[in-house]
């Protein structure tokens, strides 16, 4: 298993760093070249939506990305320290966010119509998107 | 960055040119300049993407609110896109039933209904 880390503050004009660093890391591992374009915004997608939410929370710390090249197969984990409400959570808790929360879920939307292998872990400590892909063995790329 | 905009009025129209990338860093250009327009009365809009390398939820939220703000005033949203990776996150999203996609600027300007 090789890993590629980022760590970028929660600012919007780091996302398209990310997006490039993750289709750099996805087409080295072998992901198909007509699936890069769908890793790149899947990966903007989820790297927005923890930018804002760092951003609506006030969290400082930065958001991680962890590009993960195992066998046969591409990961991209997307962590973000913000609290979320736990599953079937506190109704009512952030209405002043509704603008905000529409997008974030607009922005899950298009990560769950674009990669059929997505879960979304969420607890007190902050959120976690991981994403995987099929990778082709390196030895039949190269011949 | 890396965002460009034009405009151009084109008889009732206005054909809002954008290139580049539409994220979550580059959208608010596109929604200052979407409501500038509305503002300044134009509320048949054209918004031509053939130049957009990249869109994301965070630029469909703001063609959203685009559409919002000028059928306030009973005007019109249309779209101009043949890339297929762009209108597939239309597709994804469900948004190719609310929005007119056309595949020229001369096709989305004569249109009517």
């Amino acid at each position: 298993m090789a890993v590629v880390e980022l760590r970028f503050s929660a600012l919007p004009e780091h996302v398209r760093t990310a997006r490039l660093v993750a289709a750099a890391v996805a087409r080295r591992a072998g992901v198909d070249e007509a699936v890069l374009d769908e890793v790149r915004l899947a990966v903007g997608e989820a790297c927005s939506r923890a930018v804002g939410l760092h951003q609506i929370s006030g969290i400082t710390a930065p958001v991680k990305v962890a590009l993960i090249e195992e066998e046969k197969q591409f990961s991209i984990e997307v962590g973000d320290e913000a609290p979320h409400a736990a599953p079937g959570g506190t109704p009512g808790a952030a209405q002043d966010g509704e603008a905000e929360i529409e997008e974030d879920e607009m922005g899950l939307a298009v990560i769950s119509g674009l990669v059929d292998d997505v879960e979304v872990t969420t607890g007190q400590d902050g959120g976690r998107i991981r994403m995987t892909w099929p990778t082709t063995p390196p030895t039949a790329a190269l011949v | 960055m890396d965002l460009s905009l034009s405009t151009e009025t084109v008889g009732d129209r206005t054909v809002v040119r954008v290139g580049g990338e539409i994220d979550v860093y580059t959208a608010p250009k596109l929604r200052e300049q979407l409501v500038e327009l509305v503002n300044d009365g134009n509320f048949h809009l054209v918004v031509d993407m053939e130049g957009v390398d990249f869109l994301d939820s965070t630029g469909l939220g703001v063609l959203v609110g685009g559409l919002k703000r000028v059928r306030a005033h009973e005007g019109s949203l249309r779209l101009v896109c043949n890339q297929e990776r762009i209108l597939k996150i239309f597709r994804i999203t469900g948004l190719t039933k609310v929005f007119p996609i056309h595949t020229s600027v001369e096709d989305a300007v004569q249109a009517t209904d």
